[in-house]
């Protein structure tokens, strides 16, 4: 184990990685601070680029760039009372409100320390939790796996939605989606329409840019509200007072960074859904809950933990069954196969210095955010004002030309406008589309256990409940599945008068 | 645009059956029970199943829900023609990168997107050549990404 480890120490820090971990740092820094970019579309962004590096440094990029942007995001939220990212959402209006008393650096330095602590939680999580569960995995056969990425599937559309039946339609879409080409049990050829280039199957990373960076763009075009007012021009130390608060708020700490990871776990549910549900516990086990909302630290320090440990806990299921926990590790899963670093736990015996570089990677960007985030508050107020009417347009012809550099074909750019007007007008419906992410992604592993599993008990169903451990993952994904039409029941009856 | 959740059932209820149509004249495989057929139909079914439900809800709802609503930007002429600008930009590349080459093409669409977002003409052709110059060399040279070179062949660096 230990010259894995040192081999891990000498790939992570070598200069060519530290350099991109660097260069990462600030780009995640700009998009997350830059409102209308949100850390998956810097994900999606960055995977052209990756495409051209050795495995470590892609992964490199990817956890460093997405850490700062989840911290970055609190910044307009704080300034400008709109959220750099979704995940800063929930505690826009507190952060606004604590900049309009005049607190600003303390918000701003709550959300930058406490991000930081929550993602080195995060990260500790992920070291003891993925190699213990790839120990476990190693036993599986397809239909533990079945129910695995069903259980992971009905997570995404029961837990984390709030419109079950919408999810589950989106879902739907993506397993079809997922079933296009060549790329199933059978070898046939399924809905490609005579088209050679749909043979392999839809792109997943041009799916993705379209999905999270098209569908952004045209969000900012199609705009009509006001722009926003600077309330801060000069913003002083922002380190004041944080320790503190890290006296003060203990247990907030550690709760929001426990659910966090939990949630970042979950798959479909990712730092957006962390950072609302822990301010939401912040409010209702806090002693002073009535001055939530008006400019008061203790939820900001909770869910601004809670949202970076969840970007940790989301890599826990990708890195350990190739289920992704979160849209950001959605995309991390297709940068995995492209550098053959396939996920399962075989990637914790086969090679194990990969995993602990990329332990290593999540405690080294969660050490540096500290000194770069401060530079980064420092110069907000530039990266604030730098246009988006210039911006959106360059990051357009951006995501034409990374589409293409992924298969050199015109045809992957037509999946991303495509991709990118249907994640528009989903999500203008109301329809969410983490379950469609999750279903691309899962769809030919959901199948191929289904398939082999099927052919494997010769179609007798009853095999699928016939081991321990599959029968326990069946018997909790139906529970999820009623849980919520019981509940309905039961409550029928005291909602009539 | 907002659709009444009926108008998604019907599209469902379409694509699903239309998928179910497709399924059939998958292949069987011989000796075995499963095929390429199963999965995506059992998909099709739930789609089916979920337009239904969806439509059934749209349904009750008509009274108060519209067909179809169109939000403000649509009644917008500058941000509608932002939309179609950007849709129309990305369709154009498709079109026309191969003969036109990328360095024109680039520069044409950046000018076009940056005016239709109220960025002054001689500050988006300027911005636009730059920018064009920037992105090529980041993927042409740096990552060796083939982008065409078109009528430019001859002056190609």
């Amino acid at each position: 184990m230990w010259t894995a480890v040192g081999q891990a120490f000498t790939m992570v820090f070598e200069p060519y990685t530290l350099m991109v971990m660097v260069l990462a740092s600030f780009y995640g820094l700009f998009v997350g601070a830059v409102p209308g970019l949100t850390a998956t579309m810097a994900t999606a962004l960055l995977v052209p680029v990756t495409f051209f590096m050795a495995p470590i440094p892609a992964v490199a990029a990817i956890v460093t760039a997405t850490a700062m942007a989840i911290f970055s995001g609190d910044i307009p939220g704080c300034l400008l009372r709109i959220p750099g990212t979704p995940a800063s959402a929930a505690y826009t209006d507190e952060a606004y409100a604590m900049t309009r008393k005049g607190q600003a650096e303390m918000a701003l330095g709550a959300g930058l320390v406490f991000s930081a602590v929550g993602g080195l939680f995060g990260t500790v999580v992920l070291i003891v939790a993925a190699p213990v569960l790839a120990e476990f995995a190693t036993r599986f056969s397809s239909f533990e796996y079945f129910w695995l990425v069903l259980l992971g599937l009905t997570c995404a559309v029961f837990i984390t939605s709030d419109r079950p039946l919408k999810g589950l339609i989106t879902l739907f879409l993506g397993l079809l989606v997922a079933c296009v080409g060549l790329g199933n049990p059978a070898g046939f050829p399924r809905f490609t329409f005579g088209n050679t280039e749909m043979m392999g199957g839809i792109g997943m990373i041009s799916m993705m840019i379209g999905m999270f960076a098209i569908s952004e763009i045209i969000r900012y075009v199609v705009d009509t509200s006001p722009p926003a007012v600077l309330v801060v021009e000069q913003v002083g130390n922002v380190l004041t007072g944080q320790w503190a608060l890290a006296k003060k708020y203990p247990v907030q700490i550690l709760r929001g960074s426990v659910l966090g990871t939990a949630v970042g776990a979950l798959p479909g549910a990712g730092a957006d859904i962390a950072a609302w549900m822990s301010y939401g516990m912040s409010k209702k086990f806090s002693k002073e809950p009535e001055k939530f909302g008006t400019g008061h630290v203790e939820g900001i320090v909770e869910s601004g933990s809670a949202n970076n440990s969840a970007l940790a806990g989301a890599w826990i299921p990708a890195l350990v069954f190739g289920i992704p926990g979160d849209s950001i590790t959605a995309i991390v899963i297709g940068v995995l196969y492209m550098k053959n670093m396939n996920p399962g736990p075989s990637l914790f015996t086969t090679n194990p210095q990969n995993i602990y570089a990329v332990f290593l990677i999540f405690i080294l960007a969660n050490i540096i955010m500290i000194p770069l985030g401060i530079l980064c508050i420092k110069v907000a107020r530039r990266i604030l004002k730098v246009p988006r009417n210039i911006l959106m347009p360059v990051i357009l012809m951006f995501c034409v030309v990374g589409t293409f550099a992924i298969n050199n074909t015109l045809f992957d750019i037509g999946v991303m406008l495509v991709a990118g007007l249907i994640a528009y007008l989903l999500e203008e419906n109301k329809f969410p589309i983490a379950p469609a992410i999750l279903g691309v992604v899962l769809g030919g592993m959901l199948e191929e256990n289904f398939i082999t599993s099927m052919i494997k008990s010769d179609g007798n169903m009853l095999a699928f409940f016939s081991r321990p451990i599959a029968a326990t993952l069946a018997v909790v994904t139906i529970l999820v599945w009623i849980t919520p039409s019981l509940m309905a029941l039961l409550r029928r009856p005291q909602a009539r008068p | 645009m907002k659709l009444n959740d009926a108008v998604f059932g019907l599209l469902l209820l379409v694509l699903g059956a239309t998928v179910l149509g497709i399924v059939q004249s998958f292949p069987k495989i011989p000796g075995q029970q499963v095929g390429p057929a199963l999965f995506p139909g059992l998909i099709a079914v739930g789609l089916c199943l979920g337009g239904v439900v969806l439509l059934v809800r749209g349904w009750r709802e008509r009274a108060s829900v519209p067909w179809i609503a169109l939000e403000d930007w649509v009644r917008s002429p500058r941000h509608l023609a932002g939309f179609l600008v950007l849709v129309g930009s990305v369709v154009f590349y498709m079109l026309f990168s191969q003969q036109l080459g990328f360095l024109i093409c680039s520069a044409l669409i950046l000018t076009a997107l940056f005016c239709s977002l109220q960025v002054p003409l001689a500050r988006s052709v300027a911005v636009a050549v730059v920018a064009t110059l920037v992105i090529h060399f980041a993927f042409y040279k740096l990552l060796r990404v083939p982008l065409p070179w078109g009528l430019l062949t001859n002056f190609s660096w």
